[in-house]
């Protein structure tokens, strides 16, 4: 591990410059300082995984690299040159492209056409079909298989397709070259057939003089891609790991936390299924001819797992139509945070309250209320005293409950939704890919709260496209096509048998 | 995958099916209209109308709503009836004028972030207020050129079919296909995207309001050509008029997305309609609430094809 604070390594002089070097940056945003002497040089060719906390910092040297951000201070030298007047079209002509975390495409527009959003060079009169040839051809070599034409609306897509359109993107070439793409959090709705295919091109992609940043919650891909990694804390360089020492371990010690939480996987709860199991809870069933059928004992907690896209988010959906029609309490975690999570206008203690409110209207044994003639008023002291509560439990760290939602970090803004379902009444909790694009710290908190809400009876379905998470799950259902292939109890649960059943052939699915 | 082409047809063949919708009644009703002259009398105040949607379709593309289009499309035809017919030339520079303000508050709305609802609204007062002070009762005359242009016979089509089709494509070309228009929408559809890839949002907007307030002004001058006279409260139910075309048309109010030719053909559509409930000799006080009626049903179909979609998927 390399001190951080050490002076840059001077450059040998027959080397070519690095590509971006940066010299003690800084940002601050009215008191936070967000960035602080920052050094590092960025070379051609090179992988290199920047890791940290929500909130670390990442975002906003990724915004200053890409021109959004002005920094406040130090020197930033693209090939050996100071550059001035940096915004987007500077950093567009000196070859750095950002594969944004939240995307950035214009959802009325088509695929090709969101090329001429990065390519001011695209224009005249068969701009339409170098786009479309462009972006089939980029897409074409990193997601072999792809399966679009480019005409559709980015409205039209799945998630999964937009982040392969918008990483697509990113390393198609006009007029500028390509030189550096910051790729942050490529693979979050991506799933693990596709994301292998990205890791790859990223290879061969640096074997042609092309460097990557790659900012990735999941480590191991950092691990398995990256040369070097810059790991950030609190605005700062914490560590600069050299590529024989990237280990998962090594980059979390140096995000400053503990790993003792990593020991979850041995002594996973296996005290709620003794005993639970006996009172079957819950039972559906969803698909086609209903087919597939599902069940859930209190205090359980059970997985959805398979690929992205093959029906879970469906199922989940399924799932809370019929709780909803049965008067179940039950509550939803979106992973889709601005489609159908967070309400943007509101505040955080309005956006934890709100499920809990709904609660409220329940009388004690549980019966829902008969809409009563005059609506009754918020309890207002109640619901500070639970935003308190739960901010102070779940650790939403960031703004204050009565800022609004957007304020927080990504991360953040996760925790006042699971707090939402939390703070509820809710005894069924449904969970649609909640850890998508949290950090790693922020996950075992939540794998905590899980485990401690389950073993009060709650239980929870929880659709993740991580596979390291079934560990906390009792049981797993296994999807392929809308279908369920597998059931999976907790001992029998690990990679391969994962694997083997999300890839397991459509065919062999029992019709 | 076909799926999603039939929904997209689908929807993109909506505005059509309304469309003929109204139109195959009419014909049945009143065989004589289906005629060059007939057809020329029944979409006789289409065009105005089709250009006053254009300019709301340009405002709605940049996620706003101009509620001022009918005063201001009055304004113009008064300046048209009074300015312009006495004076040109101080005339097309308050038209100029009219086009340059109508993008300052553009810029206005972006750089401050203002609701573009509450500024035109204001504005619509500021216009109608304007036309007042042009011309206090109802009056003025036409430029007899402009008056030639409309009276203008076109040769196997009728005028305003073929006026309307010819403003369909061109605006088609430059906002849905060229490269310039894709990239005005882009601002509705993603601004944050935009500024991110160095492109100026207040330059976007500004633009967009321009082109509003040039179609603006040449749906005032088609009416002024028409009516040969002006009145300050001439055009100001286009404002309501033009939000529904563009919407009938498959916009969005927000997204960006929107439809060029299916909204000329809402308004067209919406211009029919009044034809129709006339010939049923429904009374004009209720032909307006007719006209909501026709919106609903449609706005609905679209509703029931969007939860199609939803169910599939």
């Amino acid at each position: 591990m390399i001190d951080a604070h050490a002076p840059a390594q001077p450059q040998s002089s027959g080397a070519p410059p690095a590509l971006i070097a940066l010299e003690g940056i800084g940002k601050t945003f009215g008191r936070v300082k967000a960035l602080a002497d920052i050094r590092f040089q960025f070379r051609s060719g090179e992988c290199v995984g920047v890791a940290g906390h929500n909130g670390a910092g990442k975002s906003t040297l990724m915004a200053v690299l890409t021109g959004v951000l002005q920094p406040d201070g130090g020197i930033m030298t693209i090939e050996g040159r100071p550059v001035s007047g940096y915004d987007p079209n500077v950093a567009r002509a000196a070859g750095l492209r950002c594969v944004f975390q939240e995307l950035s495409l214009c959802a009325n527009l088509s695929v090709a056409e969101n090329m001429s959003i990065l390519h001011p060079a695209l224009r005249g009169r068969d701009w339409r079909r170098r786009a479309t040839r462009l972006m089939l051809e980029q897409l074409d070599a990193i997601f072999p298989g792809h399966g679009l034409k480019g005409h559709e609306l980015i409205a039209d897509l799945t998630l999964t397709q937009r982040q392969m359109v918008e990483i697509a993107r990113a390393f198609t070439v006009v007029s500028d070259p390509v030189k550096l793409v910051i790729l942050d959090e490529p693979t979050s709705s991506l799933d693990a057939h596709t994301a292998a295919q990205l890791l790859a091109f990223v290879a061969k992609a640096g074997e042609r003089g092309i460097a990557t940043i790659l900012i990735s919650h999941m480590l191991g891909e950092i691990v398995h891609a990256a040369h070097r990694v810059l790991v950030m804390r609190d605005g700062r360089v914490a560590a600069i790991l050299p590529r024989e020492a990237i280990t998962q371990d090594a980059i979390v010690a140096a995000m400053g936390q503990d790993l003792d939480a990593g020991v979850v996987h041995t002594t996973r709860r296996e005290t709620g299924n003794g005993h639970a199991r006996a009172t079957l809870a819950y039972q559906w069933t969803l698909g086609a001819g209903a087919r597939t059928s599902i069940d859930a004992s209190r205090g359980e907690v059970i997985g959805f797992a398979g690929l992205a896209g093959q029906g879970q988010s469906e199922a989940l959906l399924t799932i809370y139509e019929a709780a909803t029609k049965g008067r179940e309490r039950v509550a939803f975690v979106a992973g889709d945070r601005p489609r159908d999570g967070v309400f943007p206008l509101w505040s955080i203690a309005q956006n934890l309250d709100i499920r809990w409110l709904l609660g409220a209207r329940r009388e004690p044994n549980g019966d829902a209320k008969r809409f009563a003639l005059l609506p009754s008023t918020i309890d207002r002291r109640a619901a500070r005293a639970l935003a308190a509560e739960w901010t102070e439990r779940i650790g939403i760290r960031g703004a204050p409950s009565a800022a609004g939602i957007l304020s927080l970090s990504g991360g953040n803004q996760q925790k006042v939704l699971f707090a939402r379902a939390l703070a509820s009444d809710a005894q069924l909790i449904l969970m649609d890919d909640p850890t998508r694009g949290v950090d790693i710290g922020t996950k075992r908190e939540l794998y905590r709260l899980v485990r401690e809400e389950a073993a009060r009876g709650r239980t929870f379905i929880w659709y993740t496209t991580e596979n390291d998470e079934f560990a906390h799950c009792d049981r797993t259902y296994v999807f392929r096509a809308g279908r369920v292939t597998r059931l999976l109890h907790a001992h029998e649960c690990n990679e391969q048998s994962l694997l083997a059943a999300s890839f397991a052939d459509v065919e062999e699915v029992p019709a | 995958m076909n799926w999603t082409l039939d929904r997209a047809t689908l929807r993109a063949l909506l505005p059509a099916f309304s469309l003929v919708a109204v139109l195959v009644p009419i014909f049945l009703l009143q065989p004589a209209t289906f005629s060059y002259f007939g057809i020329g009398l029944l979409l006789n105040l289409a065009v105005p109308l089709v250009l006053a949607t254009l300019a709301q379709l340009a405002i709605i593309t940049a996620n706003d709503l101009d509620l001022s289009i009918g005063p201001f499309v009055s304004l113009v035809a008064c300046i048209g009836a009074t300015l312009l017919a006495d004076r040109p030339l101080v005339g097309l520079a308050a038209l100029a004028g009219c086009v340059l303000l109508y993008a300052a508050v553009g810029a206005l709305v972006e750089f401050r972030q203002i609701p573009s609802i509450v500024v035109t609204l204001g504005l619509s007062f500021v216009w109608n207020g304007l036309a007042v002070l042009l011309l206090p009762t109802p009056g003025g005359v036409s430029p007899t050129w402009l008056t030639s242009i409309m009276g203008y016979q076109t040769p196997f089509v009728a005028a305003p079919i073929l006026w309307s089709t010819v403003i369909a494509v061109l605006v088609h070309l430059l906002l849905m296909r060229s490269s310039f228009g894709v990239r005005l929408r882009g601002t509705g559809g993603n601004p944050r995207a935009m500024r991110r890839f160095g492109w100026s949002l207040v330059r976007g907007k500004a633009l967009l309001y321009g082109i509003a307030a040039l179609f603006g002004v040449l749906s005032g001058l088609c009416l002024l050509g028409l009516t040969t006279s002006a009145d300050a409260n001439l055009a100001l139910r286009y404002t309501l008029l033009s939000i529904a075309a563009v919407i009938l048309g498959g916009g969005e109010f927000i997204g960006g997305r929107v439809s060029v030719i299916g909204a000329v053909m809402g308004a067209t559509t919406l211009t029919l309609a009044a034809s129709f409930l006339a010939f049923l000799n429904v009374s004009p006080d209720w032909q307006v609430g007719m006209q909501g009626a026709i919106l609903i049903v449609v706005l609905s179909l679209r509703v029931l094809l969007q939860q199609r979609r939803g169910g599939h998927r």
